[in-house]
């Protein structure tokens, strides 16, 4: 079971003061747009539980906007309270920078807010946190990694977009690997796509002769450089560990697939968790829901696979 | 000044030179970089691994050569590989319980999107010609468009071959004749007939007469609209027989397919020597432009040399170079 820490201080008085009974409450929710597989599920997720949530509330109304860029979400915040007038906003920042300027003059005007995922430039902005574990999914990986390697292995790495997301998963798995005589050949972008990972693997492969294992870092990825490695007919020599928990990866630890003998959660159902909280936080009288909600990351093996296996999702 | 005088017959006799071999030696050097860099780098291995997945983005590009030589331009083409990949893979999910995993399958998902193609050409086509709307805008919208129908067919998330299919359906990227494999051989066969269209047939000389003064050919008896229409739908079809190409290469489909082909096609007709307002269009050319950029991106993977954060600002300088070189020639003559 995923392990959650729920950390919440006293907003008792707060939320009493926004809740009028009978009048419908709006809650906004500002996500990126689905481009890649993750942020597809983060899609699925958030709009599944929009449509629970109006059925179960009968005076809760939902604005949900997807956006393709951080100027576009800035201008869809502002549509949401000139126009929707809403009382909570539940938004994943496309950027922390730019956004933070924004969010938190709606938050001074009252609004109850919560951040997922990635957290603002200033602390104390955001009502509610609701976030993945960076640092805890490249320590993870990375862990596995020294344990089941020998000294002296080679390992190349596959980075996603250039992010602060990336930087602090990169820096916590090169972190867990130091002193262990595992020797990083390479780190290289594959921007978190089948198709780069893909190209940037096949180069990979001709650089090096010698490769143990593979640090995807994502499922999306994970799954490129299986179909380079398997085009060089080299799927004896290395195995690949991807990350966030996409289904058919899943199924291949499930399996016993010697490729993919583990993988690494981010769930992307933390949206779930954000509105669900903010729901219960508006809906509720006097429940307190203020604070961070931390959702780590953990090790899918052949013998919990089961466990991390949704049929529904799209990812 | 008397040397003055030769100085500057010598120079012009360069730029001439540089104008029609500007992109060539940009592509010798760079193989000469990637030889210096790293001893695997003519290996057979990396050779078609560069020239395979250049094959996606160059089929699209020969399509793109005619469109831009007649004056036109399409930004639909990469958000359109994407929805045509989506469309192609649903429906042979669809057929496979009823025909089981067989070639008829195959064929099936082959024919669908030849057509789809086909049919996005021609709306992209006719809304420029017969709507009369600027093509920049026709193609913005349908770019648009086209990503948010793969996004919602896949439901925001990738859209998956069926797995046995997969496995019949990889030789057609894994294999080929002789060591040569099918996307390589594809890439050239279309590379090789639309040189020939561009330079010996009515329909090659029509797009550069309606590039260079649509006016004047309307004039001169050419059937601008048709040439133009078919021009939009050559490429459509183009864009189809990619990702005939492009699908079995990992089985799948996403939002994030095709990204920003468009960009790459546009950068490598015109590195080749393509006039961007149109009127002149060289084939052979762009697919060194092709070629060029997916160097670029094999020799950097090859090296630690730069960081990887710059990878976009080396291709930014190389592209910007290669058309400068021959641009100075162009302009001297």
């Amino acid at each position: 079971m995923t392990r959650l820490t729920l950390t919440t201080t006293l907003a008792g008085s707060l939320l009493c003061s926004v809740a009028l009974p009978a009048a419908a409450e709006t809650i906004g929710v500002s996500i990126p747009a689905a481009t890649h597989g993750w942020a597809g599920a983060l899609n699925f997720h958030a709009e599944q539980t929009v449509e629970r949530l109006e059925e179960q509330y009968e005076d809760l109304d939902f604005v949900l906007t997807t956006t393709p860029d951080p100027g576009t979400q800035i201008s869809d915040l502002e549509d949401m309270v000139a126009t929707r007038n809403i009382d909570a906003l539940v938004v994943l920042p496309f950027e922390s920078e730019p956004l933070t300027g924004p969010i938190q003059r709606i938050a001074e005007s009252g609004t109850w807010v919560t951040v997922v995922d990635r957290g603002l430039s200033q602390e104390n902005i955001e009502d509610l946190y609701v976030a993945g574990d960076n640092e805890s999914f490249g320590r993870t990986a990375g862990d596995y990694f020294v344990e089941t390697l020998d000294e002296g292995s080679k390992v190349v790495v596959l980075r996603g977009i250039p992010t602060s997301i990336d930087n602090e998963r990169v820096e916590a798995f090169q972190a867990a690997l130091d002193g262990s005589g595992i020797e990083i050949l390479a780190m290289e972008h594959g921007n978190w796509s089948r198709d780069d990972a893909f190209t940037v693997m096949q180069d990979f492969l001709s650089r090096y002769p010698e490769i143990d294992a593979v640090w995807a870092a994502d499922d999306d990825m994970a799954v490129g450089a299986i179909g380079a490695i398997e085009q060089a007919g080299r799927q004896d020599e290395m195995w690949v560990v991807g990350g966030a928990g996409m289904k058919e990866m899943v199924q291949r630890v499930q399996d016993g697939d010697s490729m993919v003998p583990v993988d690494v959660t981010y769930p992307p159902a933390m949206i779930a968790t954000a509105i669900e909280l903010t729901a219960m936080g508006l809906m509720s009288d006097g429940v307190p829901m203020s604070g961070d909600f931390i959702i780590a990351s953990e090790l899918i093996t052949q013998d919990n696979a089961d466990q991390y296996y949704f049929e529904d999702s799209p990812y | 000044m008397s040397t003055a005088s030769t100085n500057a017959g010598a120079r012009r006799g360069m730029k001439i030179d540089l104008h029609v071999l500007g992109p060539i030696l940009a592509l010798v050097a760079l193989i000469g970089i990637g030889i210096a860099l790293n001893s695997n780098f003519l290996s057979y291995g990396n050779i078609t691994n560069v020239l395979a997945r250049s094959a996606f983005i160059g089929i699209i590009a020969v399509g793109m050569t005619f469109v831009i030589t007649a004056g036109g331009l399409d930004l639909s083409v990469g958000s359109m590989a994407a929805f045509i990949a989506g469309l192609m893979i649903l429906c042979m999910n669809l057929l496979v319980p009823s025909m089981g995993q067989s070639l008829g399958v195959i064929l099936i998902g082959i024919a669908v999107a030849l057509a789809a193609g086909l049919v996005a050409g021609a709306i992209n086509g006719l809304l420029v010609t017969r709507a009369g709307i600027e093509a920049f805008i026709v193609t913005l919208g349908t770019m648009g468009i086209y990503r948010s129908l793969v996004t919602w067919l896949a439901d925001g998330g990738t859209l998956s071959l069926d797995y046995g299919m997969r496995e019949l359906y990889r030789p057609v990227y894994y294999d080929g004749i002789l060591g040569v494999s099918w996307p390589i051989i594809v890439f050239a066969i279309v590379a090789i007939l639309g040189e020939i269209v561009m330079r010996h047939t009515a329909f090659g000389r029509h797009c550069a007469a309606i590039g260079s003064n649509e006016t004047v050919a309307r004039y001169s008896t050419v059937a601008v609209t048709r040439v133009k229409t078919l021009t939009y739908i050559l490429l459509g079809c183009l864009v189809g027989v990619a990702v005939v190409m492009y699908v079995p290469r990992l089985g799948s489909a996403s939002a994030s397919t095709g990204l920003l082909w468009e960009l790459e096609a546009i950068a490598a007709v015109i590195i080749g020597g393509t006039v961007l307002k149109g009127g002149f269009g060289r084939v052979w050319g762009t697919v060194v432009g092709v070629l060029i950029l997916s160097l670029i991106g094999n020799i950097l993977n090859l090296t630690d040399m730069v960081s990887p954060y710059l990878n976009g600002a080396i291709q930014g300088v190389i592209i910007i170079l290669a058309v400068v070189l021959q641009r100075k020639g162009s302009t001297a003559t």
